[in-house]
C-alpha cells in the first residue's frame, strides 16, 4: 500500500510534462509534413513561418485588437445567455405548466443553428457588434436554458418536503434550495456553452464585421497569406483553452465544493 | 401540544400498474383503485411514543405522510390538536428514511433551518451548537452532511428536527441502514430524547425488538388493505430487557407469530 502512494507522487511531475510533450510533437510532425509535402510555404507554412509571422502581428498589435474584439463579444453574448438563460431554466424548472407550453418551442428552437440566423442577424441589427453578439446569445441561451431546467428537475424531491416541512417561502426554495442544488450542474453547462460561443463568434466574424479572430483570417485568406490564417488559428485555441481552464476554476467554486465530498 | 385523532382514514390510489394510459378517465377514479388504507381509527395522546409495525409495502409511510401532511387522505379525518391537517408544517416535522439534510448546507446551517425566525445572530447561533451539543456532533459543525458517518447523519437530522421544537416528530425507518452499534446507540438516544423533552413521537420500524425496547405503544397495521391489527400500550418501565422481563418476552413471541414468524431467538 505505502509504495503505491509513493509511486502516485513519484509520478506527478511527468503529469505536468506530459502535454508540452504532446504540443512539440504536433510541431515535429507539422514541420515534416510542410518540409516533405512538396507544397510551397505560401499554400502549406511550416511551423517556424508561422511563429515569425506571429511575431509580427504580435509586434503591431493586429492579434492583440482582433483577440480583444472576438472576448468582447464572447463576453458579452455570454453573459446576456447566462443572465436570461439561468433564470428562465430555473422557472421552468419549477412550473411544470408553462413548461408544457414553452419546452416544445425550446427543443424547436435549439438545434437550429446559430449559423442559420446569420441572414436575419443581419437584416435586423445591421453590421458590426449587435449581430456577431445575437449569435452568440443564442448559441448559449437554449443549452443553458434546457441544462438548468433539466438540472431542477433532477433535484431530490425529499428536499422540497423537508423545505414544506421547514415553512420555507417561495424566495427562500429558489435561493436556499433550487440555486445551491443545481450549482454544479449549471457550473458544467457554463463550460459547454463558453466553448460553443468561441465556436460561434469566429463563424459570426466572418460575415458581419470588420475585426475579431474570424475576421483576420477572413482577411488573410483574400490576401492569400496562409501564415496569418494559422496565426489566428492558434489564437484562438489559445484563447479557447483559458477560457476552458477558467471556467474549471469555476468548478473549484466553495459553492460546488459539496458535491464532490464523499465520506 | 402534539394530540392527533384519526377517524376512518382511507387512501387508495388509482391502479395505474392494471390501467396505466387511462389515468385522465374520470370513470378510473371510482372504479380500479387500489386501497392503501382502510378504516383506521387512532388516537394518539400528547408526548406518546408510538411505534408502527408491519409487513414491507403495507402503508406504514404512507399513514405517516398523510399525517405530516405530504399527501391528502381520501376519506376520512385526520386531525392534530382538533385542527385537521392542511399541509406540511413545522409543527409536525418528518425525519426522512434517507438523508434529508441539504448536501450544500454545513451541519450548523442545516440545524439553523429551524431557527431561521431568530433574527438575532448571536442567539440563533447559540441555540444551534446547543442542539449540535445534543446530539454529541459539537467540532462537526463545519462540516457538510457527505463528510459524516450515517449515524452521524442521522444524528444531525434528528438535532435539526429538535430545533425546530415541534409538538410532533415522525421517523419513518430513522435507524435503517446503520450498522449494529449504531442502531442500538441512536435507539437510546432516542429513548433519552423523548424521556427529556416528552414530544409526541410517531415512529415506523421494521424492527420488533425497536418497537418493543421503545415504545409507549405498538400499532401493527396487516396487510392489503392496510388496517390496524393490533393496539397495545406497552406499560413496562424503562430500560427495558426482554430477557428478564417475562411478560415481555411474552409479547415479543407473540409479535413475532403476528408477523409470520414461528420461532424468534
Amino acid at each position: 500500500m505505502r509504495t503505491k502512494v509513493r509511486k502516485k507522487v513519484e509520478k506527478k511531475p511527468y503529469a505536468y510534462q506530459m502535454p508540452f510533450l504532446g504540443f512539440f510533437a504536433l510541431l515535429l510532425v507539422w514541420d515534416v509534413l510542410a518540409r516533405f509535402s512538396g507544397w510551397s510555404r505560401e499554400v502549406f507554412p511550416g511551423p517556424v513561418v508561422v511563429l515569425v509571422s506571429m511575431g509580427e502581428l504580435l509586434a503591431d498589435g493586429t492579434l492583440v485588437r482582433h483577440t480583444a474584439a472576438s472576448l468582447f463579444r464572447v463576453t458579452v453574448g455570454f453573459y446576456l445567455a447566462a443572465g436570461l438563460g439561468i433564470p428562465m431554466g430555473i422557472a421552468l424548472g419549477m412550473m411544470k405548466t408553462t413548461r408544457s407550453l414553452i419546452n416544445p418551442l425550446i427543443q424547436f428552437l435549439r438545434p437550429i443553428s446559430p449559423l442559420a440566423w446569420i441572414p436575419l442577424a443581419m437584416l435586423w441589427f445591421g453590421i458590426g457588434d449587435p449581430p456577431a453578439i445575437f449569435l452568440i446569445f443564442l448559441s448559449s441561451f437554449f443549452p443553458l436554458v434546457v441544462s438548468t431546467t433539466i438540472a431542477v428537475d433532477g433535484v431530490n424531491p425529499t428536499y422540497f418536503h423537508v423545505a414544506a416541512n421547514f415553512n420555507f417561502s417561495r424566495t427562500e426554495i429558489i435561493t436556499r434550495l433550487v440555486i445551491p442544488a443545481i450549482i454544479p450542474e449549471v457550473v458544467t453547462a457554463l463550460r459547454m456553452t463558453v466553448t460553443i460561443s468561441w465556436l460561434v463568434v469566429v463563424a459570426a466574424e466572418m460575415i458581419a464585421v470588420q475585426s475579431g479572430l474570424g475576421f483576420l483570417i477572413l482577411d488573410s485568406r483574400n490576401a492569400l497569406r496562409m501564415d496569418y490564417v494559422m496565426d489566428g488559428m492558434i489564437a484562438i485555441g489559445l484563447v479557447g483553452l483559458t477560457l476552458d481552464y477558467l471556467m474549471r476554476q469555476l468548478g473549484a467554486l466553495e459553492a460546488t465544493r459539496w458535491r464532490k465530498m464523499t465520506q | 401540544m402534539g394530540r392527533i385523532y384519526i377517524e376512518k382514514l382511507n387512501k387508495t390510489y388509482a391502479n395505474r400498474r392494471r390501467d396505466p394510459r387511462r389515468d385522465d378517465d374520470p370513470l378510473l377514479g371510482q372504479g380500479d383503485r387500489v386501497t392503501v388504507l382502510f378504516d383506521i381509527d387512532l388516537n394518539i395522546l400528547d408526548g406518546e411514543m408510538v411505534c408502527f409495525l408491519g409487513p414491507s409495502g403495507c402503508g406504514k409511510s404512507t399513514l405517516l405522510r398523510i399525517i405530516a401532511g405530504f399527501e391528502s387522505p381520501s376519506d376520512g379525518r385526520v386531525q392534530i390538536n382538533d385542527k385537521p391537517v392542511k399541509g406540511p408544517s413545522a409543527d409536525h416535522i418528518f425525519v426522512f428514511q434517507h438523508s434529508g439534510l441539504f448536501p450544500w448546507m454545513t451541519v450548523a446551517e442545516n440545524v439553523g433551518l429551524g431557527l431561521r425566525h431568530l433574527k438575532n445572530q448571536r442567539e440563533r447561533n447559540e441555540q444551534v451548537s446547543e442542539y449540535i451539543e445534543m446530539v454529541e456532533l459539537d467540532g462537526f459543525e463545519q462540516h457538510y452532511p457527505r463528510q459524516l458517518s450515517g449515524g452521524m447523519q442521522r444524528r444531525a437530522e434528528l438535532a435539526r428536527a429538535l430545533a425546530v421544537n415541534p409538538d410532533i416528530m415522525i421517523m419513518d425507518e430513522p435507524f435503517s441502514g446503520l450498522d449494529f452499534l449504531t442502531h442500538m446507540k441512536m435507539r437510546e438516544e432516542v429513548v433519552n430524547m423523548h424521556a427529556f423533552i416528552q414530544k409526541t413521537i410517531l415512529l415506523v420500524t421494521h424492527n420488533i425488538d425497536d418497537a418493543l425496547i421503545m415504545g409507549d405503544r405498538i400499532v401493527i397495521l396487516g396487510d392489503s388493505p392496510t388496517r390496524v391489527i393490533m393496539d397495545r400500550t406497552l406499560g413496562f418501565p424503562r430500560p427495558r430487557d426482554f430477557e428478564k422481563s417475562s411478560e415481555l418476552s411474552l409479547l415479543r413471541s407473540e409479535l413475532f407469530l403476528m408477523m409470520g414468524v414461528n420461532y424468534a431467538v
